[in-house]
């Protein structure tokens, strides 16, 4: 830093500094002098500045009604080809565009307007202490304990009382609005369309892609392939995507079928319920309940996109990642008369996410 | 002739005449049986598994053994069938680098006849899915695009993401991206299933299907609008989040500074 620049030499430029640095070494400089801007001191710059914030706000307003015309005539379809950006929706782009335009507008001319026209004085305010001073606090107090005294408040026990259980209660109405997020589940998440199946009315298994049964013999080693419940009594055509309650369906009996070979299936009873090899897992992760189906071949882990926790297919569905409490719900699955994949009962477990009224 | 007569009754006369008879009637089936059998098969199919054989003794024995039989560092090739091989060294991933989670892909350093010999060779291990053809790769139906998708959606976008951008998976595993991969990798390994992708064998995922699935891949890679201007990689929100914090935040800050910094004072202007 250059000399000139430091108070002792300032202060000695003009001649009386001697005592001060003796005094004060790091004196308040105080405020630089006011300087007046262009617009401060030529009207008609003054008047040009005016007129470029005017401009902006006015931009701001053509800007506006384009979005709102933009809005209102451009099909939502329509796609242009936009130099930099590509193949792009003309209507996205016409929004973004305006709205951006006019929103930047308002910003841009309240900034120049404050910059050119608004005063720039330099104005210091002086620091207090937040804490009010002795004589006002004691008024205050002494007000306070009046009013109680002249309210009854301490003498009259009954106003007092009712007043505090009726400001108790108010709260409650707000617990009662809770109620909306009802009704509870009941026994919904414990049961699937499978549970619809018996040994003597198994429902059989379907391939959501193709939309008919299947085989084991379908199913190869190292495939991976989602099944649906077909026909069944309540749903004679089988759960179909035109079907009300769909979405509400598929998210409780969606299955994920893959085969290792029953010698490298570590878990006896998961063994069991498998076919040759085949078995059906719920597609529902036992965490908050997204459809997983990340499945690894080779290790035959499937993993959750959500959250990342890893099931040991190989090994019952075991967790061994990540933040599912429960293994996945397998269905036993065996094949009918035809040699079609059939389930002869539901899943042993609620597939889906932990309840509080989880039997398990 | 007397010499020979005069030991007719010898007790081993009667193998002597035997070893006679023996070469007499091999000597005459040499000498009349079909020539063809004993020369050397040389139709093109045999030709190609002979020349497969030897450029897989050279790329690929040292891991999968010198007949494909599989060893600790790589996997039996018995069964895997010709559309594997196409696919993994098509691809460049095969011969692969070096071992780890996930062997990628890289430049291919094969011609196709020399993948075509070797898939031959790896075909006569053990019957598998064939190399497809351009046909059933390709799809002529006009709504292939959308059906092919709602199969996408089912099938392939929990791993390659909902445009098929690619995803992570465990342990430094991950799906690639299926943009500018060639329509018949796409088809190869829908069938064979390579490395921890699951197979969607055609008992399961009719050829047909997989044409739509094919179909709808090319699209969303070549063809398919970004309605928004910038695909960001159509990862979702962790690339748009980081645009908007990285670039929108900064561009804000940088016009504050900007702002502050130019003074109105009329002595500089």
């Amino acid at each position: 830093m250059s000399d000139d620049k430091l108070p002792v030499a300032h202060d000695a430029a003009e001649g009386h500094g001697e005592a001060a640095v003796a005094e004060n070494p790091f004196a308040d400089p105080g405020l630089p002098p006011h300087e007046p801007r262009r617009t401060d001191i030529d009207e008609r710059a003054a008047k040009r500045a005016e007129r470029q914030v005017s401009l902006l706000f006015l931009v701001s307003m053509l800007a506006t009604v384009g979005f709102i015309a933009s809005y209102v005539s451009i099909d939502s379809d329509k796609i242009v080809y936009i130099f930099p950006l590509g193949h792009i929706s003309a209507l996205n782009f016409a929004l973004g565009m305006t709205l951006g335009v006019a929103l930047f507008c308002i910003g841009a001319g309240a900034v120049h307007w404050a910059r050119t026209l608004m005063s720039d004085v330099e104005l210091p305010a002086e620091r207090h202490a937040i804490e009010a001073d002795d004589e006002t606090r004691a008024d205050v107090i002494q007000q306070f304990k009046t009013g109680a005294a002249e309210s009854g408040f301490g003498r009259r026990k009954m106003i007092r009382n009712t007043m505090i259980g009726s400001m108790a209660l108010v709260p409650l109405s707000g617990v009662m609005l809770l109620r909306d997020l009802g009704p509870l589940p009941e026994k919904k998440l414990d049961r699937t369309d499978w549970n619809e199946a018996t040994s003597d009315a198994p429902i059989r298994l379907v391939n959501m892609n193709t939309n008919e049964p299947m085989k084991p013999e379908d199913i190869v080693v190292g495939s991976l392939t989602f099944a649906k419940p077909g026909p069944s009594a309540s749903r004679p055509a089988g759960l179909q995507e035109s079907d009300e309650d769909f979405q509400e369906a598929i998210a409780k009996d969606a299955l994920m079928l893959i085969r290792i070979q029953p010698n490298d299936i570590k878990d006896a009873d998961s063994r069991d319920l498998g076919f040759e090899g085949v078995l059906a897992y719920s597609k529902i992760c036992t965490h908050v309940g997204c459809p997983i189906s990340l499945y690894e071949q080779q290790t035959h882990h499937a993993l959750c996109p959500c959250h990342q926790s890893t099931f040991d297919l190989s090994d019952g569905a075991r967790v061994i990642f990540g933040p599912a409490g429960h293994p996945l719900p397998q269905l036993k699955i065996t094949t009918d008369a035809s040699g079609y994949l059939v389930a002869t009962g539901g899943f042993k477990h609620p597939v889906g996410p932990s309840f509080w009224e989880r039997s398990e | 002739m007397k010499k020979l007569s005069a030991r007719r009754r010898h007790p081993l006369a009667a193998l002597v005449v035997l070893l006679f008879a023996l070469a007499a009637t091999g000597g005459l089936y040499a000498a009349f049986a079909p020539a063809e059998n004993a020369q050397a098969d040389s139709s093109a199919q045999s030709l190609a598994i002979d020349e497969g054989k030897r450029l897989f003794a050279v790329g690929c024995s040292s891991c999968h053994g010198l007949n494909g039989e599989g060893s600790s560092t790589g996997p039996s090739l018995v069964g895997v069938g010709s559309a594997a091989v196409d696919f993994q060294v098509g691809t460049g991933r095969m011969p692969a680098q070096q071992p780890g989670a996930q062997i990628p892909k890289k430049k291919n350093i094969y011609s196709q006849s020399d993948i075509d010999a070797m898939a031959a060779f790896v075909a006569s291990l053990g019957p598998g899915p064939v190399t497809p053809t351009k046909d059933q790769y390709t799809s002529t139906e006009t709504d292939a695009i959308s059906k092919g998708g709602e199969l996408f959606r089912t099938n392939c976008s929990q791993c390659h993401n909902f445009a098929g951008a690619g995803g992570a998976l465990t342990q430094g595993k991950f799906a690639p991206s299926l943009e500018n991969v060639d329509p018949k990798h796409i088809y190869e390994a829908m069938q064979t299933g390579p490395q921890n992708m699951p197979s969607f064998p055609d008992t399961t995922m009719p050829e047909k299907q997989k044409q739509e699935i094919v179909a709808f891949v090319r699209y969303q890679a070549n063809e398919a609008p970004n309605p928004g201007g910038l695909s960001l990689g159509s990862l979702g929100p962790v690339t748009e989040g980081l645009f908007g914090w990285i670039f929108g935040l900064g561009a804000l800050i940088a016009i504050a500074i900007w702002v502050a910094a130019h003074t109105t004072k009329a002595k500089k202007s």
